[in-house]
């Protein structure tokens, strides 16, 4: 896209944030009656929505049992209306495949699956817009409302790197852009880092500005589904009539 | 066939020696292991040999119409095989998870990199369009499959050549590599992965694992760098933890390994247009050297076997025969006493008078033995019983030829014992147990000298 900038003198980006900005993040959870936990996420105009069953028996090959630990699965699929053209195959290419594998091991390490042995746990997320992001942040949420014990919140957040500012959580138009875009999902209390992926060219030197940033931009990120979960939890104390 | 799981003891002592700073093969901690590159006859073609692993590449072109909503760049294509030659554990049905992720990170590592110039693959805009195609086909699988994979992806098309193709107006020419030297593909950079294996919750770290240490690693961190140090891909697997900086420092040693990488690659090409260009012999063939197709075959050692009879036969005057069991009852503490030295291991001894002594010893300590037995009385005096009744059944005893607790013990044995053996150790458990009796005194014998 000839003409557009991203990073204006002024700082200002496209869509009119700073450097260090998020987008507009809403979530809800317990969206679905039927699921053990269910949300749904929006961050700016990508929506995402995340279902979990679980900790139920395993299905399918009882072989598949690991017997000191829980069996977490994942899959992924995105609306077939949610890019640019229009997608005939949602499920089984090789995009969502790796997105699938890449959330079952970001919650393979966060949930205690040493507590449910010889169980398995599943994760389904719909997302528009496709953003690893914005499908961990909704699948963190439904499975605290499904009650699944976490070692922590697990907040991702991605982050490029335009004329030497790092920017916090791309837009499409930004990611379009095809700078270096960087994936992160963090634990915020301990700091530690779940899953980390990035694309396209990065100079070495700057690596450590958009680690950074993104690191920042996640805890963010934290507060706000912090919020958002204290006050499901109020709304239903106050329905329970406490 | 399923992967045959690693033992306890391997998982352990592989882990502690990571906590020494050991490596199996004895490379230190950011050691590659040898990297060799092999051209075929063919340009495009190469095999990787990263210490045993192998991968082939193969890159080949295809004029057709390019994407709709990237009508002046050419399609690149990648396709990395786990071939069943490569490991027992891969077989066509399988293998879904590791491909779909290795595959994906070749993807993102070459084409989001954009290594190559897709708008020079262009032939008419929006009509035709060149197709690169990499096929990647893993041979042998020894760990570390994609810096491997990666390494041969980059070097085939480096070596790559494809059609010459004018334009003129209208008209497109395509040249058969006779009229016109094919041109080699325009490479930007040269992207290449580098491995980080993780054990003890992100304590230790080791470059380039091999298949024994990726069984036991909690997680891998694959970074691809180029030798500018400009960071192509950074993807972190397995559910590890990490820390910022552990991640920097990581980036740091790639950075180093990178450069000494690509400037191997770089020779090896040299290397080859070199020998292409003065006509000498190229190929696969030729780089397969004459002592290695060979390579298990030892040379014979030179040894004179000519008085190996002679000298059989005074060793065995010499030696003394073995002593004489003596069947009197060692008291060691009240309630349990040892009669007998136990079955000696006369292996090769086929003589008869040994035989009867040892059965003299043998039978007596059964019938002891199983009276002491706590566990049901009378199981063990139907075993005892049972016992002696088929040592006493041929002339022979049966000789003990390994101290494994192995149940069912078929010692073979020239006459028509080894059938009624058999018979009376399968019918019931209770015979089992005599059967163990002798392997058990014969292991305190060992313990007393």
């Amino acid at each position: 896209m000839a003409g557009l900038e991203l990073l204006s003198d002024q700082g200002y980006r496209v869509d009119g944030r700073r450097a260090g900005e998020l987008r507009k993040i809403q979530a809800r959870m317990g969206v679905f009656a039927q699921a053990d936990g269910s949300a749904y996420i929006e961050q700016g105009n990508t929506k995402a929505l995340a279902v979990v069953y679980g900790p139920h028996e395993i299905r399918g090959s009882r072989a598949r049992a690991l017997p000191d630990r829980a069996l977490v699965n994942c899959q992924y699929s995105s609306a077939t209306f949610s890019t640019g053209e229009r997608k005939r195959r949602p499920h089984g290419d090789r995009k969502s495949c790796e997105m699938g594998l890449q959330l079952r091991q970001t919650f393979e390490a966060a949930i205690l699956t040493q507590l449910h042995p010889r169980s398995q746990i599943d994760i389904y997320v719909q997302a528009d817009g496709g953003t690893y992001a914005a499908c961990v942040n909704a699948a963190t949420l439904a499975v605290l409302d499904a009650g699944i014990p976490m070692r922590d919140f697990v907040c991702a957040c991605s982050a490029g790197f335009v004329d030497g500012t790092a920017l916090a959580d791309l837009s499409h138009v930004e990611e379009a852009a095809g700078g270096p875009q960087l994936a992160l999902a963090l634990l915020p209390a301990s700091g530690q880092i779940a899953l980390l992926e990035m694309d396209a060219r990065l100079h070495e030197d700057h690596l450590e500005r958009v680690l950074e940033a993104a690191a920042q931009a996640a805890r963010d990120v934290h507060t706000l589904l912090d919020r958002v979960v204290r006050q499901h939890v109020r709304e239903a104390s106050i329905l329970l009539g406490d | 066939m399923k992967e045959t799981p690693l033992s306890n003891c391997e998982r352990r002592f592989l882990l502690r020696a990571i906590e020494e700073k050991k490596r199996l093969d004895g490379r230190q901690t950011y050691d590659y292991r040898n990297i060799r590159i092999s051209f075929g006859t063919d340009y495009g073609c190469c095999i990787v040999e990263l210490g045993k692993t192998r991968v082939l590449g193969q890159v080949s072109c295809e004029l057709v119409s390019p994407k709709l909503n990237r009508a002046t760049e050419g399609i690149l294509f990648f396709n990395l095989e786990l071939s069943q030659m490569a490991a027992p554990a891969f077989e066509p049905g399988r293998q879904s998870d590791l491909l779909v992720k290795l595959n994906r990170l070749m993807e993102r590592c070459l084409r989001n990199s954009k290594c190559i110039d897709t708008e020079s693959l262009c032939v008419v805009a929006g009509e035709k369009v060149w197709q690169i195609r990499v096929d990647l086909h893993l041979l042998n699988h020894d760990g570390n499959i994609i810096d491997a994979a990666s390494i041969a992806a980059i070097v085939a098309l480096c070596h790559f050549r494809r059609p010459d193709v004018s334009v003129q107006g209208d008209e497109v020419t395509l040249y058969t590599p006779e009229e016109r030297d094919p041109v080699p593909l325009s490479i930007h950079h040269m992207p290449i992965c580098v491995s980080f294996a993780f054990f003890q919750q992100g304590t230790y770290l080791l470059v380039d694992p091999n298949e024994r240490e990726e069984r036991v690693m909690d997680g891998l961190l694959v970074i691809a760098m180029n030798k500018h140090r400009e960071i192509c891909t950074i993807q972190s697997s397995g559910g590890i933890m990490l820390l910022k900086d552990q991640v920097l420092r990581c980036s740091k040693i790639a950075g180093v390994k990178v450069a000494e990488i690509t400037e191997l690659i770089l020779k090896a090409l040299e290397n080859d247009q070199k020998v292409r260009k003065e006509g000498g012999k190229f190929g696969f063939a030729e780089s397969i050297a004459n002592q290695r197709i060979t390579a298990f075959k030892m040379e014979k050692a030179p040894i004179d076997t000519s008085d190996v009879e002679e000298k059989a036969e005074e060793i065995i005057a010499e030696a003394e025969p073995p002593s004489e069991v003596v069947s009197t009852p060692v008291l060691w503490t009240p309630g349990t006493a040892q009669i007998g030295e136990g079955v000696e291991n006369s292996w090769g001894d086929l003589e008869d008078s040994e035989k009867e002594d040892d059965e003299g010893g043998g039978d007596q300590a059964i019938i002891l033995d199983g009276i002491k037995m706590d566990t049901g009385v009378e199981v063990s005096d139907i075993g005892s019983q049972g016992g002696p009744k088929h040592w006493k059944n041929g002339a022979d005893a049966p000789i003990i030829l390994s101290d494994s607790e192995e149940e069912e013990m078929i010692i073979l044995e020239p006459d028509k014992n080894p059938k009624k053996i058999r018979t009376q150790t399968t019918s019931a458990k209770q015979e089992k147990a005599p059967s163990k009796k002798p392997v058990k005194r014969r292991k305190k014998k060992r313990a007393a000298n």
